[in-house]
């Protein structure tokens, strides 16, 4: 990703007053709050389309022809055209709404490859996925005898390509990759994979649920085939997410989930399937959290993503500045903030991280802890568990202070309790 | 009102960081009856447990693992106090202590029983981390079933 000359800076504290839950408090202080890897806030805007749309014209989509059902199934479809507009896709039917980055996942594995990868055939994926870009493929490699093939990470936390380069072969049916880590930050090269991946006849679905919320996302830039990403990351509601595809690869795949709304025809004996998206919309969708998805991408085109990205890669660099001035704590992933994004993992030499966490959240800071879906790149570090703060749009130099200092407390009490 | 980290004074006593520092009864045994690996797939914790029986009674036993200090701790601790007893006993034992965990209240007998393991009350208050407190005594129940399973 290439930086460009900064615009106007975002107005951090503007944004803040968007976000009643900044304002609570946690065991007395001022909630901190820095998992937002994990999920982000919701801001005013979002919360109130929902409460609209179940004030004013909660109803199906797709079926009646009262006024209600045309003003729902009309918000529905300007959600899709919103979402598809922030990613730059080439065409509302080319976004299917899902439950959530997972769901878009396996419904390319249930679809697409288990109609295209057979037995011999190799599955790329890369040592930096969350579980739910690994164990889908793990499963289709068993049902097909196929192979699960792993791109490893470089000593500074970067995708090793060359070992990209060696992997991607004739024998390739698909490359699954994350476009950034959401442990260590990485942000991959996409077009360079997918580059890989074409020549060789094979597709690339991407991993968004860690991109898409912080920075600038061009799907026809980056040439994916596939990318999935979440909601409820981007100040979006839980429980919807968005597959996007491309549309003549969609066209061709099978549907995954069978019901209404994705059928054309339907007899005794057989059916026919509805156009794009429906086919893959089986079942009355997610119609509030869809048009609130839609306030989200609003909420973040009006700021710009240029200017989120710049805001998080600003943070970044402040924090990892601020960490190595911090005893005993080893963060992961790249040093440099060059293609990385605002997620800094740490482990302790001798705090295990849920004692660091708890000693956090005393302090009113919240950040995660644990393995972060993501055993397999942890254990790799030689760690069983980090701890990491994941920054937004509404953290400020200030919050980054307060985790440093909270860890320089912890540290001290630690220290005293006899377990450093 | 703010409040620094005195409050973690509740979580961790001195007993339990005694036994995070040098926990006990960490030597494998050379023929154990039974042996389980339990882990936490919440937050990753790992323990390795196992048994020595001698006809019905704990003749000996091992805890090794990696984790927080609450999960490592706990392990150590139930080693002390299962020691010895029987298999209902210790059972006995674990539903005292997830009693214990739950907030429910124990009768000074009951309590006495549990000998240093009453350090852990303090983890209620931090509902979070129950779990991490609870998954060495269910690796026991676990390593006691593929003895003699329940009915």
């Amino acid at each position: 990703m290439t930086s460009k000359t900064p615009s106007a800076p975002l107005d951090v504290q503007r944004i803040r007053a968007d976000f009643p839950i900044l304002r609570r408090e946690v065991n007395g202080r001022t909630l901190t709050y820095l998992d937002n890897a994990a999920t982000s806030q919701k801001p005013t805007q979002v919360i109130q389309s929902l409460v609209d749309y179940y004030e004013r014209y909660n109803s199906n989509v797709h079926r009646g022809v009262h006024t209600l059902s045309m003003e729902a199934t009309e918000a529905y479809e300007d959600a899709r055209g919103k979402v598809q507009r922030f990613i730059n896709a080439p065409s509302p039917e080319s976004i299917i709404w899902t439950r959530n980055t997972s769901e878009s996942l396996n419904l390319v594995a249930y679809t697409w490859a288990e109609a295209n990868v057979c037995a011999g055939d190799e599955i790329v994926t890369t040592a930096m996925e969350h579980h739910s870009n690994i164990v889908p493929w793990q499963q289709l490699a068993y049902r097909k005898g196929a192979t699960l093939k792993i791109i490893q990470e470089t000593e500074t936390g970067r995708l090793d390509m060359e070992q990209a380069a060696e992997l991607i072969t004739e024998r390739t049916k698909i490359v699954a990759a994350t476009h950034m880590s959401n442990v260590l930050g990485t942000v991959i090269d996409i077009k360079a994979l997918a580059d890989a991946a074409h020549e060789v006849g094979a597709v690339i679905l991407v991993d968004g649920a860690q991109s898409v919320p912080h920075m600038p996302v061009d799907v026809q830039a980056l040439d994916c085939d596939f990318m999935a990403f979440s909601a409820h990351k981007m100040l979006g509601p839980t429980g919807i997410g968005v597959l996007y595809g491309k549309p003549e690869i969609l066209e061709a795949m099978p549907p995954w989930m069978y019901g209404g709304d994705m059928i054309l025809e339907v007899t005794y004996e057989d059916a026919s399937w509805n156009d794009l998206p429906y086919k893959f919309e089986a079942g009355t969708p997610n119609i509030a959290d869809a048009i609130a998805t839609g306030a989200a991408v609003d909420y973040l085109s009006a700021l710009g993503m240029d200017r989120v990205w710049e805001h998080e890669q600003q943070l970044t660099g402040y924090a990892l500045d601020k960490f190595d001035g911090l005893n005993g704590i080893n963060v992961l992933g790249p040093r440099e903030i060059n293609d990385r994004g605002a997620v800094v993992s740490f482990s302790h030499d001798s705090v295990h991280s849920h004692d660091l966490g708890t000693a956090l959240d005393q302090l009113g800071i919240a950040i995660r802890t644990g393995h972060h879906c993501a055993m397999p790149l942890i254990r790799s570090h030689g760690i069983v568990s980090a701890a990491r703060a994941s920054f937004y749009i509404y953290n400020t130099e200030a919050e980054v202070d307060t985790l440093i200092d909270g860890l320089n407390e912890a540290e001290r009490y630690f220290s005293k309790a006899g377990i450093l | 009102m703010t409040q620094g980290l005195g409050d973690l004074d509740e979580l961790y006593k001195e007993v339990l960081l005694d036994h995070y520092r040098n926990p006990r009864n960490t030597d494998l045994l050379d023929d154990p009856e039974s042996e389980v690996d339990a882990v936490n797939p919440f937050c990753g914790d790992e323990i390795h447990m196992q048994l020595g029986m001698v006809e019905d009674k704990l003749s000996a036993i091992s805890v090794t693992g990696q984790g927080c200090s609450i999960s490592q701790a706990t392990g150590s601790l139930l080693t002390e106090i299962v020691e010895g007893k029987t298999s209902d006993e210790a059972r006995a034992l674990r539903e005292l202590f997830r009693g214990l965990m739950m907030g429910e209240e124990l009768s000074e007998e009951q309590l006495d029983d549990l000998e240093d393991s009453v350090a852990l009350q303090g983890v209620r208050r931090f509902p979070v981390r129950i779990k991490c407190a609870l998954l060495s005594w269910s690796a026991l129940i676990d390593a006691l079933d593929k003895v003699a399973p329940t009915k």
